[in-house]
């Protein structure tokens, strides 16, 4: 937690001119974190929500909470705000107890006050908060106030929601300064081609449009007043370069790629990567599959963007990056300037789903600012940039073995094999922050790109949820960092849990009809923890209610994300048309979140996620040949739409007493292993490479 | 010769370029920001406007060809009377995440509900499905739709 850096009741919580305003260093990515820690406290303190600020999040004031990933938001920042709050409380209450001169002990606080009946005194909270030390420790034993009794927090509109549907809340896209100009970055035709020259001709036609032309080594911009002239301009700039070519990206399929270059092998214990042998494949096997999944993109809505200034040897960005802290860092070490120096401010960008481009943009930003000082420049990447540029998530292949005994798994083996999902300008050894920022390549003096190393954290990485979930009676893990892959890669939503979880949930199927066992009850059979069981019972009730009819088949899946948080058990119903279209009817989640911080949050990100894995299961693939992506806009990479979209039931089992653990992760990993099982329910054959289309269906139909 | 475009029922001078797409003449020019700028390749719906009732892409189309139509941006559409239902059925529904594509989505559910008071879900699929949702709030959109249709529907 990050109370050891922030230990102060004021490092979280503060009174200005009679406001509470809270501060976090977590950011809102649209899964609306803002919003439960603003609920959190004022749950807390029996406050209106609406009475509640939250400080914009920006290094030098913001407690540096790291990246904004994870599902951790709730447990981290949501724990810190959560005690200061109680802290907080706990002070109120003993001053109002001096007051009355008692021990406290019937005080009753509701709704923003203090009572005391017997001496039918009432104190506001916010006048007795003014008078605690605003420096106070957070302390950590602060209890939680009991829900008994009192009436749920009620619903509010998530924060910046009004704004939105009327067109008025501003995203850094739509922000405007005085003397601010648009920018947009020309990119080599390859990431390996370097720039020879630009036509005079080129340079002269720019600046008769009175465009800025910036460049360092390959890096190239063009920045002006008026946007469209800048996206103009660009093009323009783009046809008048001459460019060395570079090396071929490696081309092949993806799944021969990962099995055979060479690779990193580490073992696993419970989730935790090990500095010991790989141990020896599993002998004698009942049943081995291998699972696999494509490079696939975050694909914002809005391309990345940022807003730099440059002025007095300093510089301010705003940035959609989820850790301003890190960004921070690996700016500065780029431009070789002190910390201090540089402020990254958030500003809010569309959904990001992980680590996209919008630190990349971030740092080109601040390249055009610094070229063009005193002017902010706005810079917006193109869809083409996005696509072609963003670093994606890595393809990546799982291997599973399974020995039987007497119906029940007696050994089980996973194997993954991917790149890394750790791209993030995090700094480290050998300028690992700025390898890591794009423009670094092609600047004039480029940095070497980075090359990863293992994650050995616990369910980090491409080994998130790699170990099962199961009570097998022996596990072997191992986690396979792939290198000379040909795309750069990084963090997106659930990490390897997504592909690790589809794997394992797909191959307990099968083995659950190897076995002659109902795929739930031979799940049942594997699990004790008395949660995860409740969530199965639960959908079990579902399945019993809602039979499927004609032509639906239907699948299932649980999942509990880094074998730690949310617990989510799926029921996909889909049927397959003539064409071999599988279409999504309904999807089931059924999940155990602890205690519920906001139930509309919880059920938008439950549910989201289920239709982004949906997506990933049965659409998403990014195409690459020798000179690139080249799926570089919505057609060429489609994603689901509304005309796809199944019904969605969530039923949530609260646990009020159990701490709030992360949810926006859960439910991509089991729905596609839902997807999956169901298909296999509908046409007999076991899809075990994502995506899985028509074009996928055919083929397989045909190969058998 | 100048080009004047009607938006959000009030008359406007462009200085603009003509050939200027709709999108950049709104967001650049007259500061109307609803509209986002998603892919300036008319395929996800982020920069949706009404013109005459429908919703149309503004990302890619010359502001020129927009000349003597009524726009009405997202910006303005709390004046249409089904316009304000569905900017309040999205608030209540909690329809949105990042609000990236709400804009565009708020236009396109307003067009569809003036022309389809009753819209079936099916309807509402196929309207929609030009706009693109990355965040997957496409349920809680189509519930909030639904409550307009299901509360004694959509006046224009």
């Amino acid at each position: 937690m990050n109370l050891d850096d922030y230990p102060l009741v004021s490092d979280w919580i503060r009174l200005v001119d009679g406001q509470l305003v809270l501060r976090t260093g977590k950011i809102d990515i649209g899964q609306r974190i803002t919003t439960a820690l603003t609920r959190i406290v004022a749950e807390e303190l029996t406050l209106d929500p609406a009475t509640l600020r939250m400080d914009p999040v920006r290094t030098g004031v913001s407690p540096d909470e790291g990246i904004t990933s994870g599902s951790n938001s709730v447990m981290h920042s949501g724990a810190a705000l959560r005690l200061a709050a109680a802290t907080l409380r706990g002070c109120a209450m003993t001053l109002a107890a001096g007051q009355i001169a008692g021990d406290g002990a019937d005080l009753v606080l509701a709704d923003g006050h203090i009572t005391h009946a017997a001496t039918d005194r009432r104190f506001a909270l916010l006048d007795l908060l003014a008078e605690c030390d605003p420096d106070m420790a957070v302390d950590r034993a602060a209890p939680s106030l009991p829900r008994d009794g009192r009436a749920p927090l009620p619903r509010f509109a998530p924060l910046g929601l009004e704004d939105m549907v009327r067109g008025r809340f501003t995203f850094i896209h739509d922000m405007e300064r005085p003397g601010m100009l648009h920018a947009r970055v020309v990119r080599p035709p390859r990431k390996t081609d370097r720039l020879e020259r630009i036509e005079d001709e080129t340079r002269q036609t720019l600046s008769d449009r009175g465009l800025e032309l910036i460049q360092d080594g390959s890096f190239l911009a063009v920045a002006g007043p008026v946007e469209w002239a800048v996206i103009q301009g660009a093009l323009r700039l783009a046809r008048g370069c001459v460019w060395t070519a570079g090396a071929d990206l490696p081309e092949g399929d993806f799944e021969q790629m990962l099995l055979n270059n060479p690779r990193t092998s580490v073992p696993l214990d419970n989730g935790m990567p090990q500095d010991a042998p790989v141990p020896p494949p599993l002998e004698a096997p009942d049943l081995t599959a291998t699972f696999a999944r494509p490079y696939q993109l975050h694909g914002a809505m809005g391309p990345s963007a940022a807003l730099a200034l440059w002025q007095d040897g300093t510089l301010e960005i705003h940035s959609h990056s989820q850790g301003i802290y890190p960004l921070r860092a690996a700016i500065a070490e780029s431009l070789s300037m002190d910390l201090d120096d540089v402020r990254v401010i958030h500003g809010a960008g569309a959904g990001c789903y992980g680590h996209n481009a919008a630190d990349d943009a971030a740092f080109e930003a601040a390249l055009i600012a610094r070229a063009l000082p005193d002017r902010p420049i706005l810079l917006k990447w193109t869809r083409e940039d996005e696509h072609g540029w963003e670093p994606v998530s890595p393809a990546m292949v799982v291997q599973l073995a399974a020995r039987m005994s007497e119906g029940r798994v007696a050994a089980y083996s996973a194997e993954a094999f991917s790149d890394t999902h750790r791209g993030r300008p995090r700094s480290g050894p050998d300028r690992a922050g700025p390898r890591r920022l794009l423009a670094n390549q092609f600047r004039a003096k480029p940095e070497a790109p980075f090359v990863a190393t293992p994650n050995m954290a616990a369910h980090a990485g491409l080994h998130r949820n790699l170990d099962p979930i199961y009570r097998f009676d022996q596990v072997r893990a191992v986690k396979n960092l792939v290198h000379d892959l040909p795309l750069r890669s990084s963090a997106m939503r659930c990490l390897g849990a997504a592909v690790n979880t589809f794997a394992h949930e797909a191959f307990l199927d099968e083995l659950a009809e190897q076995a002659g066992r109902d795929p739930l009850a031979f799940r049942r059979d594997h699990l004790d923890d008395p949660r995860a069981l409740a969530v199965l019972d639960r959908l079990e009730q579902y399945l019993a209610d809602t039979p499927v009819k004609g032509d639906t088949a239907r699948g299932i899946a649980y999942a509990q994300y880094k074998n730690e948080l949310t617990r989510v058990a799926v029921a996909v119903d889909l049927h397959v048309t003539e064409a071999a279209e599988p279409v999504l009817e309904r999807i089931t989640l059924v999940a155990d979140a602890g205690r519920v911080v906001d139930p509309d949050g919880l059920r938008d990100q439950l549910e989201g996620g289920a239709l982004q894995g949906a997506s990933w299961a049965l659409i998403e693939e990014v195409q690459w040949d020798r000179d690139g992506v080249v799926s570089r806009d919505w057609d060429s990479y489609p994603v689901i739409r509304f005309g796809h979209v199944p019904v969605i039931e969530t039923i949530l089992i609260e646990h009020p007493d159990a701490p709030s653990v992360g949810a926006g992760e859960a439910t991509p990993g089991p729905v596609i292993g839902a997807i999956a099982n169901a298909l296999y329910a509908a046409i007999g054959m076991r899809m075990r490479r994502m995506p899985f289309n028509a074009e996928r269906l055919m083929a397989m139909a045909l190969a058998e | 010769m100048s080009l004047t475009l009607t938006i959000n029922g009030e008359p406007h001078q462009i200085a603009s370029d003509p050939d200027t797409p709709l999108l950049f003449v709104l967001r650049d020019e007259l500061k109307l920001k609803g509209a986002k700028l998603g892919c300036g390749l008319e395929q996800c719906g982020a920069c949706s406007v009404l013109v005459d009732g429908e919703s149309v892409p503004s990302c890619v189309t010359p502001a020129a060809v927009f000349e003597g139509k009524q726009i009405v941006t997202v910006e303005g559409i709390e004046a249409l009377t089904t316009g304000a239902r569905v900017q309040a059925a999205f608030v209540d529904a909690s329809a949105a995440q990042c609000g990236y594509c709400t804009s565009g989505l708020v236009v396109a559910a307003t067009a569809l509900l003036s022309a389809h008071p009753d819209a079936d879900r099916d309807q509402m699929r196929a309207a929609l499905d030009p706009n693109i949702c990355r965040c997957g709030s496409h349920p809680r959109i189509l519930a909030a739709l639904e409550s307009i249709t299901q509360n004694g529907a959509a006046d224009t």
